[in-house]
């Protein structure tokens, strides 16, 4: 008899236009103990489950077909009374944000006890001491003491701990962690997964976890279940799963992850999620415009960059003496040369972004030179080199959703520097727009519309031809995939690699994610609290990190070594 | 193309909520009604009001039709000059809504601009013009009016400034409301600001005027439509007290505040007509613009939920 039982069930969201069905006839089961992982993209309809199961979807939403039954009692006939039951005491709920799901007015004793007494028939002085024994089951040190204090003074991991306290408070019999991980530092969420992995063997739990991320997947869950679209595509065991997948929707999210452990030419696969208009007219560079710019000079070092200091001011006072700053970059030194792609990594806050911002002009620095193909571009006096230098490098941001107007058209928008550097005659404008975006793999006919009516990637296609608009000698991504699906980051990234070949750009690319570094840059430099660490080429970075904290990211890399010991054993 | 255009607004979510909201609809009726009714007052209305030769002083004061006494070449009766009533409604409405309009194409001219430079540029010049603004919205409206008006009209003379009414009026209310809007579009531009679509404008080379009229202006739009609309009818309302006051538009060519101000001295003799039904348009054209604005601002904020 499993756990949990879902038949046929379907979710839909009555809209403006026509209903959108997010969860379509999907069923599976769930046996006591066992770890299911639900897996899929942004609106694949994995949340959306794990909320239907206990009636939290958001209005309009709601359960259209289909039972749910939890240990015999189905418990999508029951109403709005007789679900509460359920919340909490049978069914508990980890959340993805620890900063969020606490509340800061109350300490962890308040929130813990009043979800022991809710669910359970004890008194409160009986719930204290559980809820200092819940607290040392998840790992909390000292917990008859850290139990008296408020949310904000635990790190985030420890408040995810709580928050699995406070889930497995009232004894559930089934746990729904939706993206419990997804918001912590990956030395965190290996912890974090193990302590839900050893809980639930422990107590005979059932859980079921939401993740877009195949990392997690395979560190931790029994069997998978793969949605797409709202459908369930595939479910089996975890490791048959991800050796041998078996819809075609699979193999291409695995072959979308990028790797850590050797750098492919392109992401195979990966065609199946977005399809890019077939038929496009593929220019070719070297007689079209595009490739067309000012001759250049051959040159070594496209971007030197020496001695670059940039500090914020934290608190500002009349004094100097009293001033408190942030150094966001310490004597940067780097170089990158003409055609390669440069590669800046660091976690959040190492200051990667404040140096692209720099070279990009968007912040200027405190002191220190950077000169790109020989011009200076710090305090030059001379504003038609420095604007002429500029015009050569562009950017394409993190964010698709913000990087673009919405108020103006696609063809507007890639047109505008065209139009306002005068590059090209006024009459051919329009008809190289058409060229730009048939190669970044949208079609010209996309050019009438308006950025909203675009999905994350194709935004990020409208971003880049943008920048190649201005047919720039320098590339700056930063973090050009990290707000993308995986198997659109891979989409993105194979473009990024075609143009870098056919144009011979130079890439400065900033990511906090190593394996993408990996399979895109032929250089790499570390950072840390706005210094440079070490500057390698990647694949001795890779295989032979000279610095303690390089050695220490590279150990912590999520890595999906399931798939690549059954690829090593399938090549004797 | 501007098909596509035309599709675009019957596809937008303005129209969409607009066609099921019953309140908004009956507003933008009654506006829009009203509205062209005192465009094409001079067609509708029987008589002239400012047309001296058509004012008989012997017609002063006739009750409204239905009434016993009444005249029936006047539908809502007359005023004390013997003017009709109804005629000088749509006539005076004309001026109310005129002044309201073009006051608030002052406030947002001012507003705009100050606003835009305020949050773009930030910093010293940020804080210079949002403490002018804070300065300015620290005296009433009317009270800065009623002093400006007063000088003009001791300064000048009553001929000269009934000659000139109109405009001052607008001057006055358009100089003395523009920070509402420039606080609004400042802070609009403060977020949109930090979006890194001004930034790619910023490495593609532009300068500050395009990237501000150009690039954020057009996405600070809905905040701007929804203070503007409320602007409007506290402009109407500011006109009407400061003519009700006796500082706004003359006798000779009333506004709805300039009538009722003129019925007021008559509400005890029995002639209520005056007063009331001036103040019955003008209480209607202000609740349709207050609730076409709540409208606006409902739709415009993704924040609350739409059923």
């Amino acid at each position: 008899m499993p756990l949990l039982s879902i038949k046929n069930l379907s979710i839909e969201f009555p809209g403006r236009y026509e209903t959108d069905y997010a969860v379509e006839g999907v069923s599976f089961d769930l046996e006591p103990g066992e770890i299911l992982g639900l897996v899929g993209e942004s609106g694949a309809g994995k949340s959306t489950i794990g909320n239907g199961i206990v009636k939290l979807l958001s209005p309009p939403g709601r359960v259209s077909r289909g039972e749910i039954y939890l240990n015999d009692s189905k418990i999508s006939d029951f109403n709005d009374k007789q679900i509460l039951q359920v919340r909490g005491s049978r069914v508990g709920f980890i959340f993805q944000d620890p900063m969020t799901s606490l509340n800061p007015l109350f300490t962890v004793e308040n929130q813990l006890v009043e979800t022991i007494t809710t669910n359970l028939d004890i008194g409160p002085k009986e719930a204290a001491r559980i809820a200092v024994d819940l607290l040392d089951q998840v790992g909390i040190p000292e917990p008859d003491i850290r139990i008296k204090q408020f949310p904000h003074q635990f790190s985030g991991g420890m408040r995810q701990r709580v928050v699995i306290a406070i889930a497995l408070a009232g004894e559930p019999e089934l746990l729904i962690a939706d993206e419990p991980t997804t918001a912590l530092d990956v030395s965190v969420q290996d912890q974090i997964l193990s302590l839900i992995r050893k809980l639930c063997h422990e107590r005979q739990v059932g859980c079921l976890l939401v993740t877009h991320d195949m990392g997690v997947i395979a560190s931790v869950t029994d069997r998978v279940a793969v949605m797409y679209m709202g459908r369930l595509v595939e479910i089996g065991k975890t490791r048959e799963v991800l050796t041998n997948p078996q819809h075609d929707y699979t193999k291409s999210l695995i072959s979308a992850v990028p790797r850590a452990n050797i750098k492919v030419d392109r992401f195979p696969l990966v065609e199946y999620i977005e399809t890019t208009e077939k038929g496009l007219k593929h220019i070719d560079v070297s007689s079209h415009w595009l490739g067309q710019g000012d001759r250049h000079e051959k040159i070594e070092n496209l971007l030197e960059i020496s001695n670059l200091n940039l500090s914020f001011i934290t608190r500002d006072a009349i004094l100097a003496k009293n001033r408190k700053y942030l150094q966001a970059t310490k004597d940067v030194n780097l170089v990158i040369k003409a055609g390669e792609s440069f590669g800046l990594v660091g976690e959040s806050g190492s200051g990667k972004s404040t140096i692209a911002r720099m070279v990009a002009g968007l912040q200027q620095p405190d002191s220190g030179s950077i000169k790109f193909a020989g011009v200076e571009l710090v305090e030059n006096p001379d504003r038609a080199a420095v604007q002429k230098a500029r015009q050569e490098m562009q950017m394409v941001f993190q964010n698709p959703y913000s990087s673009l107007n919405g108020r103006m058209k696609v063809n507007d928008i890639i047109a505008e520097p065209i139009r306002f550097h005068k590059l090209a005659p006024a009459e051919q404008v329009l008809h190289i727009v058409g060229d730009l975006l048939d190669h970044v793999g949208l079609g010209r006919q996309m050019g009438r519309r308006y950025p909203h009516e675009f999905s994350g990637g194709q935004r990020q296609r409208i971003s880049i031809a943008r920048a190649l608009a201005s047919r720039p000698r320098l590339l700056i991504c930063d973090e050009p995939t990290s707000a993308l699906d995986v198997s659109v980051q891979a989409q993105i990234l194979n473009l990024l690699k075609d143009l870098q070949d056919e144009l011979g750009l130079t890439m400065l690319f900033i990511s906090h994610d190593l394996p993408v570094i990996r399979q895109m840059c032929d250089r790499v430099a570390i950072m840390r609290h706005g210094r440079i660490l070490e500057t390698a080429e990647t694949e001795r970075f890779f295989e032979h990190p000279q610095n303690a904290y390089s050695i220490e990211l590279l150990d912590l890399m999520p890595r999906f070594d399931v798939i690549y010991e059954n690829e090593a054993a399938a090549q004797p | 193309m501007a098909n596509g255009t035309w599709q675009r607004i019957l596809e937008s979510d303005l129209v969409h909520y607009y066609k099921r909201d019953k309140i908004a609809i009956a507003a933008s009726s009654v506006f829009l009604v009203l509205a062209l009714m005192a465009l094409f007052s001079p067609i509708i209305a029987p008589f002239n009001p400012y047309d001296l030769t058509q004012i008989d002083l012997m017609d002063s004061e006739m009750p409204p039709a239905w009434l016993e006494g009444a005249d029936e070449r006047f539908l809502l009766g007359t005023d004390d000059q013997g003017r009709d009533l109804w005629s000088t409604i749509l006539y005076g409405m004309r001026v109310s809504l005129l002044i309201g309009v073009c006051a608030v194409l002052l406030q947002a001219a001012i507003g705009i601009v100050i606003g835009l430079v305020s949050g773009y540029v930030g910093g010293r010049v940020d804080n210079i013009l949002m403490r002018i603004a804070d300065v300015q919205l620290s005296f009433s409206t009317l009270m800065v009016a009623i002093i400006v008006l007063a000088i003009v009209k001791n300064a000048f003379g009553g001929e000269t400034y009934s000659n000139w009414a109109m405009l001052i009026l607008i001057l006055v209310i358009g100089l003395a409301e523009w920070p509402q809007i420039a606080r609004t579009v400042r802070s609009s531009v403060l977020a949109e600001k930090e979006k890194e679509y001004v930034d790619a404008a910023h490495v593609m080379g532009f300068g500050p005027v395009r990237i501000m009229f150009k690039h954020i202006l057009p996405n600070c739009l809905s905040p701007i439509f929804v203070i503007a609309t409320v602007q409007i009818a506290n402009a109407i309302i500011t006109e009407a007290a400061l003519s009700f006051l006796g500082l706004g538009m003359p006798v000779t060519e009333p506004s709805l505040g300039s009538l009722i101000s003129i019925g007021k001295e008559y509400l005890y003799s029995g002639s209520w007509w005056i007063t009331l039904i001036p103040g019955f348009f003008l209480i209607i054209i202000v609740i349709a613009i207050n609730l076409m604005g709540d409208f606006l601002r409902d739709v415009f904020n993704p924040r609350l939920y739409k059923g």
